[in-house]
């Protein structure tokens, strides 16, 4: 096992990495940027350093004084968290050419799922159902109506390099192709630098379900059951729940022997998150895979009763999966929400001073943080400011707890989302499990919602 | 005279107008950016710029003043 691990991230995923370090005995390294120096993970780790100035471009994207303070530190291995460089095939490669071991998959791999074309390839090579649509990129505008009149309107036109809900356009007929394809070609190029586009078939109201698979350097692929995400904004989930409402049990192994198809095809080794789209006749669709742990992971946790960071670190290590699939278990039904420094209405971010934070302790509830009474909220980053998660023996029972838990949740000084998070689960379309994607478009008529 | 304000905090990201210009009711004459989100400034109604009163990379509370039209 790994003697001292350096975390290339911040927030409360950097510390959510520290704690299982921690408890397996394995020393600590936090980089920070100069906004963050009080930031929960940097006060918890073993050693810190500061990165760079707070935009993520000088700072936590900064490949190469990251390797610089890993070496500087003696880290034998690099944990990258979820968003940042987690999913950075350079980053990857950087660190094996360094010998650090980068926790994770390989360059290779991350590469191939970074681009979507050749992830919907990958996986209509392994027999994993893929929406209906192309596989290649689209040449122009004409090929792009072609293609969109052979599969049927409305089509979702998506940039290959794409991801978090940008560069991704429905177009319902074909006069609106030419300026669609332009613009989102334009968009995707300046974004990603890479213009390539693609398009699926829209499916109908569909719910966000995903798979958690564990894969070891020895062939032994698992799946941790589902969560649903079907509750979002601009793209962004905010409430997750495992396990989901609308599966049975035979829908459940079909979509877990998918998902384990699809990681082992690809030779993937770490957490990995095979993201499909569910519909109203329980067709799934792979929709993306995610080569990282993710912020929800926390919710797969608590039904299973395991620590995917320990499992991730074992991983990496070389070490074989110590339990097969007939060992995983399901207990309860877990929910997580996600604190988001923003207007509830407008959904703009607000930054700004904590001036009281005082969260609820109770069974059942689990927090992660990335801030405290206090906490400076910059604009430099994502939004997301800590994580609530409650445990209850049934949906009921975690509904209510959660429910409880929001009414005791005190943040002042800035905004939060709270009292849309207090809404979304009194409403009683969540109560009852109807859960689509278009929920908050549907039921809250806020700007911007889409 | 009118003063445009900031709808959300955040960094001033770009400023599009400078002193003397003509601006048009729903022209774009900042944006911000906050948390990975830009959002864009645009005058309600038109006017001439007689003040920018916030730089590039300043940070601004929700409501305070960015330019001000004659």
């Amino acid at each position: 096992m790994f003697k001292k691990i350096l975390i290339a991230n911040r927030g409360e995923i950097a510390a959510r990495v520290i704690r299982t370090c921690k408890s397996l005995g394995i020393a600590t390294v936090s980089i920070y940027s100069k906004v963050d120096k009080e930031a929960p993970h940097v006060k918890m780790a073993d050693e810190a350093y500061e990165v760079g100035n707070p935009k993520v471009t000088d700072s936590y994207l900064k490949i190469d004084k990251i390797l610089d303070i890993a070496r500087l530190s003696k880290a034998d291995a690099i944990h990258p968290g979820y968003g940042l460089l987690s999913e950075n095939a350079e980053f990857a490669r950087r660190c094996e050419e360094a010998g650090i071991v980068f926790i994770g998959p390989s360059a290779d791999v991350i590469a191939r799922m970074g681009s979507k074309i050749e992830a919907r390839y990958s996986m209509e090579q392994a027999g994993v159902p893929v929406v209906p649509g192309i596989s290649c990129a689209l040449a122009d505008a004409e090929e792009a109506a072609q293609a969109a009149s052979r599969i049927g309107y409305p089509v979702m036109l998506k940039a290959s390099a794409g991801g978090g809900g940008i560069g991704m356009l429905i177009v319902y007929n074909e006069s609106e192709m030419k300026q669609a394809f332009e613009g989102n070609q334009k968009r995707a190029s300046n974004f990603f630098g890479d213009g390539a586009m693609y398009l699926e078939k829209v499916v109908e109201n569909p719910r966000h379900i995903e798979i958690q698979i564990l894969a070891d350097s020895h062939g032994n692929t698992v799946y941790l059951w589902e969560r649903e995400c079907s509750i979002q904004r601009r793209h962004q989930k905010v409430v997750e729940e495992a396990p989901s409402t609308f599966l049975d049990e035979l829908m459940r192994s079909k979509m877990g022997e998918a998902a384990v198809r699809a990681a082992q095809s690809i030779g993937y080794r770490n957490a990995g998150t095979i993201e499909f789209l569910v519909d109203g006749n329980k067709n799934f669709y792979f929709l993306e895979m995610n080569t990282r742990l993710q912020v929800e992971h926390t919710i797969t946790e608590e039904i299973t009763g395991l620590d995917l960071v320990a499992e991730q670190l074992r991983i990496a290590a070389g070490h074989s999966l110590n339990f097969g699939q007939s060992d995983v278990t399901r207990d309860g039904h877990a929910i997580e929400v996600r604190i988001y420094a923003e207007d509830p209405k407008t959904f703009f971010p607000s930054p700004g001073v904590i001036s009281k934070f005082a969260i609820p302790e109770g069974d059942g509830i689990r927090h992660e943080l990335a801030v405290h009474d206090g906490s400076m909220v910059t604009p430099f980053y994502d939004p997301m400011i800590a994580k609530l998660i409650v445990k209850g023996k049934d949906r009921d029972e975690a509904i209510d707890r959660i429910q409880e838990a929001l009414a005791d949740y005190q943040v002042e000084g800035i905004k939060t989302n709270i009292p849309m998070l207090q809404e979304v689960i009194a409403h009683p379309a969540f109560r009852s499990g109807d859960t689509t994607t278009s929920f908050v478009a549907k039921y809250f008529n806020g700007e911007d919602m889409t | 005279m009118s003063k445009i304000v900031a709808v959300m905090a955040g960094n001033v990201y770009k400023i599009l107008v400078k002193p003397g210009d003509q601006v048009e009711a729903g022209q774009n004459v900042a944006v911000l950016e906050s948390m990975k989100m830009e959002i864009t400034i645009t005058v309600g109604s038109g006017g001439k710029v007689k003040e920018v009163i916030v730089s590039e990379g300043d940070f601004v509370d929700e409501g305070d003043p960015l330019i001000e039209l004659e």
